[in-house]
């Protein structure tokens, strides 16, 4: 990968972020940095494409540490589960058997497997020594007829988030465009079907299955997540839909946009998690196809599913309303949390902007109110003296933060995507409910914060100096 | 004696292994004030951190040098230096663990000089011992690279001395990757019941035992062996090394210190129990302690109850060349059939197992073997967990990681308790499977023999009656 295509993509015009004094994202200090790596990110936005042979081209580090760590949930085939890596010896990195070494382990995954593609993952060691992955890849489909696309984002070209951008140009440079979608066949109700995309949606937990079976009902035809629960069958037509609908984040932003580009379709951004998200989410889908009657019947939908959720809500809003929340998520994500979040009469008393640019900061003082605290450091020291002085209830972060939060004898929510639990979704609000008050009311934090009957001096609250 | 086989494979399916330098991480957690620092990109830290917290369930203090682009292609030295010195600014370590990964290492870097050049540069942060250690991923496993970061940290810290038995109750602990923090527990209970004092290096059992404290945070590792003492091994009047993986560090500190050494391959079964305790009895001058008696006596009862579900069982069994040989060596001594061993990594103390032989390899080598050989309960790490269920068979979890349970870190394996224990649940996973005999229905038996209710059954099912 050439510097100035790595460039290109950090410069992704679509991305608000990159408008305002912040352009992509900062250069890791030694050190001091968290976080994952290009590669990590990469892993992230493509390994949910359940038919697929995923391969790590590299030496162990890269997939011994991290397969089947991922929350993604497919409906039925399971390939992307199954992990699989060159694991490359010292011999193969000194004398350049590398690529030998990957044409091979492409042969057999294919006679082992046989996927519908084979994903190659570069990493950091073979993009150092020079492996010519994308080579390798055009000779191995030639070969044996099945697809293998080379996903090119080593560990240090960046950060997770540029990972995610890079295994979309992925998607966009090889597989969007090379298949058209079956013909749709009449509903019985005698419904029209509009095809659309959700890109940057990962079925965490499966709780993309709250929402899907409102899209049947509307007669919207999902032809592809990228990548929750989605076959690579699905990507190579997502040029074919009417709208894309870019889910939460902005790390897949260039392959909406490009597809804006080259293929005219409509993009919005979105998210599933909070009642009014989602509702805003379909309402945006009906007023993009521009089907006055489907619009009608989105706000029908609506109506009925916010009526359901509000009643199934009525329980738990008595018991969280008015709980002050400290939420850092790092950055964009938080968007759609907060809304979920005051859905449930919740105070989000402080939230995570080390991402966000002066436009998102603007955004949040007016969803969130004046006195909102924004927090540019993510150490767990400077979370807990937040959570401590703005009185908190409880922490929603990612897993990183989980035991900064239990440690301290906090009640945490656990918001990313190694999470067990699905929150999208109207009905997914219920099961978000259950959890919050689930760690906020347990009476494991009165006990652990108890002193024994024989300490003398007071309970713990002290930050080591170190 | 065993047979290692290699798996030919062009690719690893499955992976059971982990990289070096996550092992030789893993070794620094187990100290005092500590830090491990990863030469490489910052996904080799972020991995690793999630690796760990999802095993330990704690907070895990690691760092990165944060290679990018530009110090991948032109050289990461500054990255080293600048890295040392914010922690050593920041975060004030006693130790820290400077590991390499596969990127640093293919770079060709030079960790020894970039510790020269940081001491050189800043002789104000004297006081932190720095212990580097090549770590590539492209050898070796989590063990071996836990093996490696034990010996270059007594090359570091521990000096050439000849003070023997200066502390004559004074006992120095070589602790293998395969022991858990609740193993490192029972061993230092162990060892105190006989009057000394036990130095365990590294001593997981104290810094990621899972325990809250009064501090709410801390940038470093909370309880391990504190450097003072890994100062002071030479003074010891024995070493314990448990695991053929730390042979070499063993040879390490005997040549630096000259306190001699007892060996033990592993700690689980009666044998291994009772050659550890009478070395104890012979360092100690000690009689063996009553409780220990005790224990024994009921270990030997829990293999008498439970040989009967034990004997003959088939197991498969995957991990790295430690634990393959500890648990082969106790399956086997009860009478169980090892149908299938895989190990990560080629080890020589593999080769001297009973049985016919090991392959190294991954999980799908496993799978393969335990379905054809008919295997009725694996035992491996989490990843299994997914290989058990299309086997259709139980897995008992054992070795890293182990992120879909609660509580394997704290588990005892060691010991006469720890074994007993490995006994009863490995007899209950086999109970838990156990296949009655279909019945034989007689020719010659009346329909109705079993009176109305036996009809009931059928004809609920066919006409929906309910009982």
């Amino acid at each position: 990968m050439k510097a100035s295509e790595i460039q290109a993509l950090l410069d992704e015009p679509a991305c608000t972020h990159n408008t305002k004094e912040k352009s992509g994202c900062a250069k890791p200090k030694p050190g001091a940095t968290a976080g994952g790596c290009s590669f990590d990110g990469a892993q992230i936005a493509l390994l949910p494409i359940a038919d697929v042979a995923h391969i790590v081209h590299g030496p162990i580090a890269c997939a011994g540490s991290s397969w089947d760590n991922r929350g993604t949930r497919s409906s039925g085939v399971t390939l992307y589960k199954i992990g699989m890596t060159t694991d490359l010896s010292e011999t193969d990195v000194v004398m350049g058997r590398g690529e030998k070494r990957l044409f091979h382990a492409i042969k057999q995954a294919i006679d082992s497997y046989s996927p519908k593609a084979v994903f190659i993952y570069n990493t950091c060691v073979t993009a150092l020594i020079g492996d010519d992955v994308g080579a390798v890849c055009k000779a191995a489909t030639e070969r044996w007829g099945t697809p293998v696309v080379p996903v090119d984002a080593a560990g240090f070209y960046g950060t997770k988030n540029l990972g995610n951008r890079l295994a979309g140009e992925a998607m966009f440079k090889h597989v969007i465009g090379a298949a058209e979608p079956a013909p749709v066949v009449p509903r019985a109700d005698g419904l029209p079907t509009y095809d659309v995309n959700l890109i940057g949606e990962y079925n965490i937990a499966g709780e993309f299955w709250h929402v899907a079976p409102l899209f049947d009902e509307l007669g919207l035809r999902i032809l592809c997540t990228l990548s929750g629960d989605s076959r690579f069958h699905e990507v190579q037509t997502m040029h074919r839909a009417k709208v894309n609908m870019v889910v939460c984040a902005k790390a897949l932003l260039n392959v909406a946009r490009k597809m804006q580009d080259t293929y005219g379709q409509p993009f919005f951004e979105g998210s599933f998690y909070g009642v009014q998200d989602v509702s805003n989410a379909l309402r945006d889908f009906a007023r993009l196809i521009g089907d006055p009657d489907l619009i009608a019947r989105t706000e029908a939908v609506i109506a009925r599913e916010e009526a359901k959720a509000h009643a199934a809500l009525e329980p738990w809003r008595a018991r969280l309303k008015d709980k002050r929340v400290l939420l850092y998520t790092g950055g964009v994500k938080s968007w759609s949390i907060v809304s979920a979040l005051q859905d449930l009469g919740m105070k989000v008393v402080a939230t995570g902007t080390k991402k966000s640019t002066e436009e998102d900061k603007a955004r949040i003082r007016e969803l969130m109110g004046e006195d909102t605290k924004m927090i540019d450091d993510g150490s767990p020291k400077a979370l807990l003296s937040t959570y401590h002085e703005y009185k908190a209830d409880i922490l929603i972060a990612g897993g990183r933060n989980l035991y900064t939060a239990l440690k301290a004898r906090i009640p945490f929510l656990d918001i990313n995507q190694e999470r067990e639990f699905g929150y999208a979704g109207y009905a997914g609000m219920s099961e978000l409910a259950r959890q919050l008050a689930l760690s906020m009311e347990s009476p494991v934090w009165a006990a652990v914060r108890k002193p024994a009957p024989w300490a003398k001096q007071s309970g713990p609250g002290t930050v080591l100096a170190a | 004696m065993a047979e290692i086989i290699h798996s030919k494979k062009a690719l690893a399916v499955n992976p059971l292994k982990v990289s070096q330098t996550i092992g030789a991480s893993l070794a620094f957690l187990g100290l005092n004030r500590s830090l491990p620092l990863m030469h490489g990109s910052q996904g080799c830290t972020a991995f690793g951190k999630v690796f760990f917290v999802r095993h330990f369930r704690e907070p895990i203090p690691l760092q990165t040098t944060a290679m990018d682009q530009v110090s991948s292609i032109m050289g990461a030295d500054d990255n080293v230096i600048e890295a040392l010195r914010t922690l050593s600014d920041k975060s004030k370590p006693d130790i820290i663990g400077l590991v390499t990964t596969g990127l640093s290492e293919t770079q060709g870097t030079d960790i020894r000089r970039c510790v020269g050049d940081f001491r050189r540069a800043h002789p104000e942060f004297d006081h932190v011992a720095v212990v580097p250690v090549n770590t590539p991923d492209y050898v070796g496993c989590l063990e071996s690279g836990y093996a490696l970061a034990i010996e270059a940290l007594i090359e570091t810290l521990v000096p050439e001395s000849a003070c023997v038995g200066k502390r004559p109750k004074q006992v120095n602990v070589l602790a293998s990757a395969m022991l858990t923090p609740g193993d490192i527990e029972a061993i230092k209970e162990w060892i105190e019941a006989f009057g000394l004092r036990p130095i365990v290096v590294p001593d997981i059992g104290d810094s990621l035992d899972g325990h809250l404290v009064e501090a709410e945070t801390s940038s470093l590792t909370i309880g391990g062996t504190p450097r003072s003492e890994i100062e002071i091994m030479g003074e010891s009047t024995a070493t314990l090394v448990v695991g053929p993986s730390l042979h070499k560090a063993a040879n390490i500190l005997k040549t630096r210190t000259g306190v001699p050494d007892y060996r033990f391959d592993g700690l689980m079964g009666l044998e291994d129990c009772d050659d550890f305790t009478q070395a104890l009895a012979e360092i100690s001058g000690k009689p063996v302690p009553e409780k220990i008696e005790r224990h024994r006596a009921q270990l030997q009862d829990a293999m008498v109850d439970s040989h009967f579900m034990i004997g003959f069982a088939r197991v498969a069994l995957a991990g790295d060349p430690d634990l393959v040989g500890m648990q082969v060596r106790f399956l086997t001594s009860m009478g169980a059939e090892i149908v299938s061993a895989v190990a990560t990594h080629k080890h020589e103390s593999l080769a001297g197992l009973p049985i016919a032989k090991v392959i190294v390899g991954d999980l799908e080598d496993m799978e393969k073997e335990a379905r054809s050989n008919g295997a009725q309960l694996i035992v491996a790490n989490s990843h299994a967990a997914d290989t058990a269920s299309r086997l259709g068979l139980p897995l008992l979890r054992a070795g890293f990681p182990q992120y879909d349970h609660v509580g394997g870190y704290a588990r005892t394996w060691v010991g006469y308790r720890g074994t007993r224990q490995a006994l009863f649940d490995l007899a209950n996973l086999m109970l838990g499977q156990h296949h009655e005999l279909a019945p034989y229905r007689s020719i010659y038996w009346a329909d109705d023999r079993d009176g109305v209710s036996k009809q009931h059954v059928i004809s609920s099912a066919a006409a929906g009656l309910v009982h």
